[in-house]
């Protein structure tokens, strides 16, 4: 589905990612891990047009996606969501999330102010998006919440849903179990699960080493930059290359 | 100034180029010591302090009563502005920018706008609206070569300098000028040494607030004392911090004199009418093509 | 109680107390009070949808007005246009130049954006008072004449003049208020809410800035142009800054993206203003500090730290009622 070649950034003299290719395999829970600093996110925002890459390329069902903008990459099905949430507090949850959907939309200034049928007709559907990725997510009873009131592992679970109201093929999720419990992160994992099981692709970035293992599908290892590893979790746990880097850093969590 | 002229003569004169140096040099000086107050300010705490124009005009005042109220020496009456919006600085940034220190986006410039209306509005309930004129003891012009040099400029181009090798010298040699630069660099790694962050910043609005009242007294001579003086300084200020990298303070000396040479040299050879706004013609054209601005904010 | 007054039944209120307001007041100061209060509320509307619903802060907002300001006096008073063609002119040239405009300053981010629409202001200003072919100079345009009459209404009086006003800042409300409540309004919103997520949800950045960048300076364009018609003379000075602080004032006190927020405070602060007549010229004596504890302790404004506050009862009551 999603296939990476030789792809390369740099940041002035630092090499953020450094010649990594790798493929996303569709259906199944790809996982990226690494130690701090190895480029993870960098790899993420390559992915989504964020930065443009320095060299390499990146192909998206056949069609390179490699300079393509932010927005449309998620036009053609890539949602992301980051490692902050940024949500209007003051509105409610479902308020933040009928704007997701707003991509596949094309009500402009003019239907707005005319009223159009096609602008009512498209909010409504925005609208229902919002309660179904809502619904989803397990928290249709947080609805007319204030996004500002919910807790964290909600949060998690509403950039889910604002991810799966742009009605993507890939989800890429940097971080989704971050500053959650060990309870909730069991939680978080069961509706990556679903999320695949009802037809997604899914890349995510996390640190939670158990939480990936019993996961992922497929992982690729960084570190600084580079690719170190690749393979079901069986054959990364045993790679000595990846034991030395996460014992050769100050990470955690194995 | 002598209007533009449009005689090739006159261009090609060197003894009228090596006066727009001149003038370059003493706009560039004062330009340069205004926005390196600004630029130490946005370096550590990332704020546009939209007040910095009233520090500079409060200076001003402050030199100008000094002086025509008690008498006081020129310098002297220098060193009392300096002090007292020093004092300024440092209550506005304890007052208003520390409460907002972890908002970003539209509120802290907000503040600071607020900060600056209210300065200028005291100032005019003070001081009345009127344009004020600085008594200089310094009105002796040289004649060096063919060129007119007065010497209140001359003076504005030594104190100028004078002043940023004091500053490199106190941001470099000095206990709490290091703190400064450390906490610039590193803002976690200096509070774990122990550095006060909020002690820093209290100096570095301070130190900012010096600069502008030294900026304001030397160039006040020349100009006139007025509630609103402090606008088109300080927006070009913004010009020059943008363009040398904000936090950069040989960006902001080099800035300074770029725009200051600028305007000296638009003022005579393109328009003396316009010559405001060649510096911001320079910030549009320039932020057009490069969104980033020409240096990279350093150290 | 008040619940209720939310949505089509307080606006209708209000609008039932603007039509009413003439035959409420004795005079005719008062009419021009608030004439001038809703040019700057219909500016100030323009301006909250760059500013407090997609999140950039253009400080040129002022020098914007005065674009239209000048269409309307230049070809009015030098070319013989009429007004009403020199009106709708006027929004026109000010949104040609806000394209070019909005279209470099928008690339810019955050601190860069506010300092170059300042110098753009600046560089307004500055154009205004120094190209005295075009716009006067410092001198500035007189005898604006007023608006022609449409059909049997004639704009002479202050009585007609405040309904002229009126009638657009109607309109202008009108049209914000589809604006913000719709997908259009959302997407800015997010665009506010952040740069990085609103792209990963699929908005062209670029694209619908400089739509709420032209809808907000095409309203200060047309304020600017009922001014002209209204006050009857012009100067650079209407190209100001502080003018555009006054509106931000306004914005802040009544709240930040809201849509009551701005008019409340554009209406309410230059009564403030006329009754303490002597702070006119240091009225931000008072202001200023005003704005500086607004923003720490009240950031939401009048009317927005209300409708949190309400929106946060209406939760907590919609929670208790359903079982978890």
């Amino acid at each position: 589905m999603l296939k990476i070649e030789h792809l390369t950034k740099k940041f002035g003299g630092n090499t953020a990612v450094n010649n990594v290719s790798t493929t996303v395999e569709e259906g199944k829970i790809n996982a990226i891990i690494g130690p701090n600093g190895a480029g993870k996110t960098t790899f993420f925002n390559l992915i989504s047009g964020v930065h443009r890459p320095t060299s390499g390329t990146i192909t998206y069902d056949g069609r390179d996606i490699t300079s393509l903008r932010t927005d449309a990459v998620a036009r053609l099905g890539v949602a992301r969501t980051f490692q902050a949430t940024t949500l209007f507090d003051n509105a409610s949850v479902l308020d933040n999330l009928i704007v997701g959907h707003r991509l596949r939309t094309r009500s402009g200034l003019l239907d707005v102010l005319v009223g159009s049928s096609r602008l009512r007709e498209e909010e409504r559907i925005c609208r229902e998006k919002a309660r179904n990725a809502l619904d989803f997510v397990g928290l249709s009873h947080l609805e007319n919440r204030l996004a500002g009131d919910i807790s964290q592992e909600e949060r998690k679970r509403v950039a889910f849903a604002l991810a799966l109201a742009t009605e993507p093929r890939l989800v890429l999720l940097d971080e989704p179990a971050g500053g959650v419990n060990p309870e909730e992160t069991v939680g978080l994992a069961e509706l990556i699960r679903k999320m695949v099981r009802n037809g997604l692709t899914v890349c995510l970035i996390e640190h939670k080493m158990d939480m990936i293992m019993s996961l992922a599908d497929k992982i690729l290892v960084l570190s600084y930059g580079e690719k170190i590893a690749e393979g079901t979790p069986a054959e990364v746990k045993a790679n000595p290359a990846v034991i030395d880097a996460y014992l050769g850093s100050d990470h955690a969590d194995i | 100034m002598a209007p533009a002229s449009t005689t090739l003569e006159s261009v090609l004169n060197v003894e009228i180029f090596l006066q727009q140096v001149l003038n370059g040099l003493t706009l560039g000086g004062i330009y340069s010591l205004v926005a390196l107050g600004l630029t130490l300010v946005y370096g550590i705490l990332h704020v546009p302090n939209f007040a910095h124009g009233a520090f500079y005009m409060v200076g001003a005042f402050i030199a100008y009563t000094l002086m025509t109220r008690w008498e006081v020496n020129y310098w002297l009456a220098m060193l009392g502005a300096a002090a007292v919006v020093a004092v300024l600085a440092a209550a506005a940034e304890r007052l208003v920018f520390h409460p907002l220190r972890h908002e970003t986006g539209l509120h802290p410039m907000i503040a600071a706008i607020g900060l600056l209306l209210f300065l200028e509005a005291g100032v005019q309930v003070i001081w009345g609206p009127d344009f004020l004129r600085m008594p200089t003891p310094y009105t002796g012009i040289f004649d060096i070569g063919g060129i007119t040099a007065p010497a209140q400029r001359l003076l504005i181009i030594a104190s100028a300098f004078a002043l940023m090798l004091a500053l490199h010298l106190f941001l470099t040699r000095t206990v709490m000028g290091s703190t400064i630069i450390a906490m610039a660099q590193n803002r976690e790694g200096a509070s774990l040494v122990g550095i006060d962050a909020n002690r820093v910043a209290m100096l570095t609005f301070a130190v900012s607030g010096v600069l502008a009242a030294f900026a304001a007294t030397l160039y006040a001579p020349i100009n006139l004392v007025y509630p609103a003086m402090g606008h088109l300084v300080i927006t070009k200020a913004f010009v020059i911090i943008i363009l040398g990298g904000m936090g950069s303070v040989p960006g902001a000396i080099l800035g300074g004199l770029i725009i200051g040479f600028a305007e000296a040299f638009g003022a005579f050879y393109v328009s003396d009418h316009y010559k405001d706004i060649i510096a911001f013609a320079a910030l549009v054209v320039i932020l057009s093509f490069r969104p980033q601005g020409i240096f990279k904010g350093g150290h | 109680m008040l619940n209720r007054l939310h949505g089509p039944l307080g606006w209708t209120l209000l609008f039932l107390a603007g039509l009413l307001f003439p035959f409420v007041v004795g005079n005719d100061y008062h009419l021009t009070v608030m004439s001038t209060a809703y040019l700057f509320a219909i500016a100030t509307l323009g301006l909250n949808l760059i500013v407090g619903y997609t999140g950039q802060f253009n400080l040129a907002h002022a020098g914007f007005m005065a674009i239209g300001a000048y269409t309307v006096g230049i070809l009015t008073v030098d070319h013989g246009f009429s007004y009403w063609l020199s009106f709708v002119l006027a929004g026109a040239v000010t949104v040609a130049v806000g394209l070019p405009l909005g279209w470099v300053s928008l690339r810019l981010k955050g601190h860069y954006f506010s300092i170059f629409t300042l110098c753009v202001g600046y560089i307004i200003y500055l154009v205004i008072e120094k190209w005295e072919d075009l716009t006067h100079g410092p001198v500035g345009i007189i005898g604006i004449p007023a608006p022609e009459p449409i059909g049997d209404f004639g704009f002479e009086t202050p009585r007609a003049q405040y309904y002229l006003m009126f009638f657009f800042l109607v309109l202008g409300v009108w049209a914000m208020r589809r604006i913000v409540n719709s997908l259009l309004g959302r997407t800015f919103m997010a665009i506010r809410n952040g740069d990085d997520l609103a792209e990963a949800l699929g908005i062209n950045l670029m694209r619908n800035k400089l739509l709420a960048f032209l809808i907000s300076v095409l309203y200060a364009g047309w304020a600017g142009a009922l001014y002209a018609g209204f006050v009857r003379f012009l100067g650079p000075d209407i190209a100001g800054v502080h003018h555009t602080f006054d509106m931000t004032m306004y914005m802040l006190i009544g709240g930040l993206g809201t849509l009551i927020g701005p008019l409340f405070g554009s209406l309410s602060v230059p009564w403030i203003t006329q009754y303490l007549q002597f702070l006119q010229e240091y009225r931000f004596v008072i202001f200023g500090p005003i704005l500086i504890l607004l923003v720490i302790y009240l950031p939401h404004g009048v009317v927005g730290t209300w409708l949190g506050w309400r929106a946060r009862r209406a939760a907590q009551v919609s929670a208790a009622a359903k079982p978890e």
